[in-house]
């Protein structure tokens, strides 16, 4: 019995270290109307992560329509991404806030 | 709009002398005071602007805009009537702020007598000149006049802000034609 919690807490910690591996979570924040890092790297299958931390809304808006991710005042919203290329994003409200996601396969 | 400031840096340069220049700048300078009401006054002045456009247009792009307007211009206002509180600092009435009103009440009664896709054009096309101006404003006198480093930030980001509501207007006027 003991054997088998063990193998089983070994088996809960393998797969906690294996998935952040796979997939990261990239973090984007967006404050005073800029995106910081304005040129982020990602793998397929990776979350993205916008934190919104201004009092105005904002959007993720890829220029090729891959997303259009809403982003309300003081909140944040994920996308995975799924797939590969270099795409200019910018918010719909604020046209002036640019950033570039690099998706790698 | 600020024909006033705008008037008397050009006659400055006329001028062309450096003591005349710094003289009718310095005697055109508005106070932080005078800033702040300055400021809080156009904010008002497109969020009223959008009420009416709530309530007139028709086209689905020209009502989402106005809707932006009215929820960034009253974050913005939210804010500076934040900072005016804890500055202490009651904001002061003057002749551009009069100026302004008086200018955007004329717009108003204007625009009111324009209906369907006659006010969406004409409602879109004074956005992208109001911003524009506003913007002039901004960068040219508010915020190099602003003394208080946390009021000179706030105009900063409205700036930002700002000029993205033009850009923003600029795309929905595109698209409108």
């Amino acid at each position: 019995m003991p054997g088998r919690l063990c193998a089983i807490a070994t088996a809960v910690r393998l797969v906690a270290v294996a998935v952040p591996a796979h997939a990261a979570t990239i973090e984007i924040t967006m404050e005073n109307l800029e995106m910081s890092p304005k040129d982020a790297s990602a793998k397929v299958g990776d979350t993205v992560e916008w934190i919104n931390k201004d009092v105005f809304a904002h959007t993720a808006t890829a220029g090729n329509g891959d997303f259009d991710v809403n982003l309300p005042a003081k909140k944040s919203a994920t996308f995975v991404v799924k797939k590969a290329g270099t795409v200019d994003y910018y918010c719909r409200y604020h046209p002036n806030m640019k950033a570039m996601l690099k998706i790698e396969p | 709009m600020f024909v006033r400031w705008s008037a008397a840096i050009a006659a400055a340069i006329l001028l062309s002398s450096p003591a005349l220049l710094q003289g009718a700048r310095a005697a055109d300078k508005p106070t932080d005071p005078q800033i702040a009401h300055i400021a809080y006054t156009a904010g008002v002045i497109d969020i009223n602007a959008a009420k009416q456009a709530q309530k007139k247009a028709k086209n689905k792009d020209v009502k989402a805009f106005a809707e932006d307007m009215l929820r960034d211009h009253e974050a913005v206002n939210k804010q500076a009537l934040a900072l005016v509180k804890k500055l202490n600092v009651t904001p002061e009435d003057n002749d551009t702020s009069k100026a302004l009103s008086k200018q955007a009440s004329d717009k108003l009664a204007e625009l009111g007598k324009l209906d369907g896709a006659a006010f969406d054009k004409a409602y879109v096309a004074n956005e992208v000149a109001y911003h524009k101006a506003v913007n002039g404003a901004l960068e040219t006198q508010l915020i190099p006049s602003a003394n208080n480093a946390e009021l000179k930030s706030l105009l900063q980001t409205g700036l930002k802000i700002f000029q993205g509501h033009q850009q923003h207007a600029e795309h929905v006027a595109a698209e409108l034609k």
